[in-house]
């Protein structure tokens, strides 16, 4: 689970990152009324999407409320693209924050590292532009932080010395990476970036951009979270319907059951020269109305012009149970598109028997390749 | 000949009373997988699949001389079965259960260390030894034993690359899960050590994602050591709508390593053949068993 920098903060604060003042709005008026408040004579002005600022470009440093009413209207109007242009988003809201003038900053994050199975933090100077700068050691300097309970202090202040923290900031380095180790375990995040850190003169360590994201396996444990999330709509309706869906700006719906199944078939479709319109990779877990409500999502989608349904049926999921909802979406949507299937393992014969029934036009391929070149076909 | 299984194997399931536990239990039993409990806190001294249930896993072990457990729980739930399964010494433990806590996970490889365990998954499909047994849940269809192994992150594409290796002509020695998760026990560098350690095994096929770097130490360790037999692989994910990693420190860090192009050229640079497409995987190393042969064949019209 994503959260905006503005909520990754306000969590943060608790355990004891500082951050300049700051404001949310939605709407230009209420950005230049937030700047008034703040009566700083300086402002960034950022985007609040999908979780995080994803660019520079995203953002403006300006200097009067007039001007931050100004930035938050083009970035309002604005829609961000990701994943390689094939999704994109519109900028809801944004975050005005008090302008500071750092010392220099540093490049923060903690992440669990597979390699060593535990957490770890790693850092990287950076001058007040934000170029990376030869301050300490040279590179990325990491601290192992094992499973996060305890971690002795002495590496702490090791890792600070590498990294060449200004004496009147040891202390307050220390703490926050206590601080924002005790959050990694408490908030079950699955990655922290703090970019950059600033380094203010007088040795005060102030956020200037916060990244949270929290393990969606861990969500049972958080249930107050629920309520923060930046995610879009359609995947968290999804992960109740026990599916992973990502929705993407292509025109063929994709449907397999497994990851690595559903990745190999949004490859093949890119190598087909098409574009997927989403992502939907259907869990051993799911039941048939499950499945059709997962199917209703990709239907009700106007972009879509044809699906491709990828299922090698095993133990949990067999053909027929995932073409049986698709069947249930189809009457329930009121609407069908040619379909181009490839049915392999258990129940495949019983699942094109039933296709047989649905009265659109199916396609049925007995590898993989043809079904991506067969659904690109039918897209154009 | 088989790896991390045999036909001494004895499995207890943890979870067996469950919905899923109860079916897939059925389904190993059916195939011939020697279960001799189940593991349910709460409903010791019940039978269920006409087998007796235990409390605890140690119990279990005790009362059965079980040598591996197969594990269902539900996420919740999962860590604290392991780590059960970890005390009890269980030489061989398989986790089925999706969706575990990266962190619950930390702690489960804290307890494996210095531990007589090799923990197989969590977010496996489980271990698949034609002919021997089957722990977990795979579409065994028509495969058959043979020389070739698998190790795989993803438990859909197995099912397609087994069915696939069946196809060709080719008999399956052992498919191992290792699991999709970041953090897991097993890795598929491990695997590879043991399937270049059996000598009867004559091919390995390794099915890899993009994310982590475990095929970068594969690949690592196929450099420094030219393997004996054909090692074919697969990797997707070239275009994976997952998230972006954002931010220097973390880009910095892993190098670009983890996506699926930077896998596909290590492995390349490490003398493996790669599939050029997920639908030719059986094919492909049917192609590199012949090349193999060919190569290693004392050339008869010599002299």
């Amino acid at each position: 689970m994503k959260l905006h920098e503005f909520q990754t903060k306000q969590l943060l604060s608790d355990f004891g990152l500082k951050s300049p003042q700051w404001g949310v709005a939605i709407t230009p008026d209420q950005a230049e009324e937030v700047a008034t408040g703040l009566g700083t004579p300086s402002f960034v002005v950022k985007a609040q999407v999908d979780g995080f600022r994803r660019k520079l470009s995203d953002a403006y440093l300006v200097y009067s409320p007039a001007e931050v009413k100004k930035a938050a209207g083009d970035l309002l109007q604005r829609k961000i693209s990701d994943y390689g242009g094939l999704k994109t988003q519109s900028i809801k809201r944004v975050m005005v924050e008090a302008a500071v003038i750092a010392e220099r900053g540093i490049s923060l994050s903690l992440f669990v590292d597979p390699a060593v199975r535990g957490i770890v933090m790693s850092a990287q100077n950076c001058d007040a532009a934000g170029n990376v700068a030869a301050f300490g050691q040279a590179g990325v300097q990491q601290l192992t932080l094992g499973t996060g309970h305890t971690f002795p202090e002495y590496d702490v202040m090791l890792f600070a010395a590498r990294l060449a923290i200004p004496d009147n900031a040891r202390n307050a380095f220390s703490t926050l990476t206590h601080g924002l180790m005790r959050a990694f375990v408490e908030l079950d995040a699955s990655r922290i970036e703090i970019d950059p850190l600033a380094i203010m003169p007088e040795g005060e360590l102030l956020a200037l951009s916060a990244v949270l994201t929290v393990d969606d396996n861990a969500m049972f444990r958080h249930p107050s979270l629920f309520a923060l999330r930046a995610d879009d709509e359609l995947e968290i309706n999804a992960q109740s319907y026990r599916l992973n869906y990502v929705s993407l700006d292509g025109d063929i719906g994709v449907a397999a059951n497994g990851a690595g199944l559903g990745l190999a078939t949004v490859d093949m479709i890119r190598a087909a020269k098409g574009r997927p319109a989403n992502f939907m990779d259907i869990r051993t877990s799911a039941t048939s109305v499950d499945i059709a409500r997962g199917f209703a999502m990709i239907l009700d989608n106007p972009k879509v012009r044809s699906l491709l349904i990828n299922v090698h049926g095993g133990g949990m999921q067999p053909c027929d149970k995932v073409v049986e909802g698709l069947g249930i979406a189809m009457r329930r949507t009121g609407r069908s598109l040619p379909t181009v299937v490839r049915l392999a393992g258990n129940n495949a014969h019983a699942a094109r028997a039933r296709l047989e029934d649905f009265g659109c036009r199916i396609i049925d391929c007995a590898d993989m390749r043809s079904a991506a070149e067969h659904a690109v076909a039918e897209a154009r | 000949m088989s790896i991390l299984v045999n036909r001494q194997t004895r499995v207890i399931c943890q979870g067996m009373t469950g919905r899923a536990g109860s079916q897939q239990t059925a389904a190993m039993m059916k195939y011939g997988t020697n279960v001799v409990a189940g593991v349910t806190p709460g409903k010791g001294g019940q039978r269920h699949l006409d087998l007796p249930i235990f409390d605890t896993v140690s119990e279990a072990v005790q009362q059965t001389r079980a040598n591996a457990s197969v594990i269902f729980a539900p996420p919740m739930h999962a860590a604290a079965a392991m780590i059960e399964a970890i005390e009890a010494e269980v030489p061989l433990v398989v986790t089925l259960t999706e969706h575990v806590p990266v962190l619950d996970m930390v702690r489960v490889c804290h307890a494996l260390k210095g531990s007589q365990t090799r923990l197989v998954g969590p977010n496996s499909e489980g271990i698949l030894a034609p002919g021997v047994c089957k722990l977990g849940v795979i579409a065994t269809g028509n495969v058959r034993p043979g020389g070739i192994g698998v190790v795989s992150r993803s438990a859909s594409l197995t099912s397609e690359v087994i069915a696939q290796i069946s196809a060709a002509g080719l008999g399956l020695s052992t498919s191992v899960g290792v699991g999709g998760d970041l953090v897991h026990g097993l890795t598929m560098k491990d695997c590879v050590e043991l399937f270049l350690a059996d000598e009867e095994t004559e091919g390995i096929v390794l099915i890899g994602e993009v994310g982590g770097t475990e095929e970068q130490y594969v690949a690592d360790l196929l450099r420094q050591k030219k393997p004996r037999v054909p090692v074919v692989a697969l990797v997707v994910g070239s275009h994976a709508p997952s998230e972006r990693r954002a931010g220097n420190a973390g880009a910095l860090l892993v190098h670009g390593r983890d996506t699926a192009a930077a896998k596909i050229a290590a492995l390349g640079r490490a003398g493996v053949i790669m599939a050029e497409s997920p639908h030719l995987v059986g094919e492909t190393m049917s192609v590199a068993l012949r090349n193999h042969k060919e190569q290693n064949q004392p050339r008869s019209a010599a002299g």
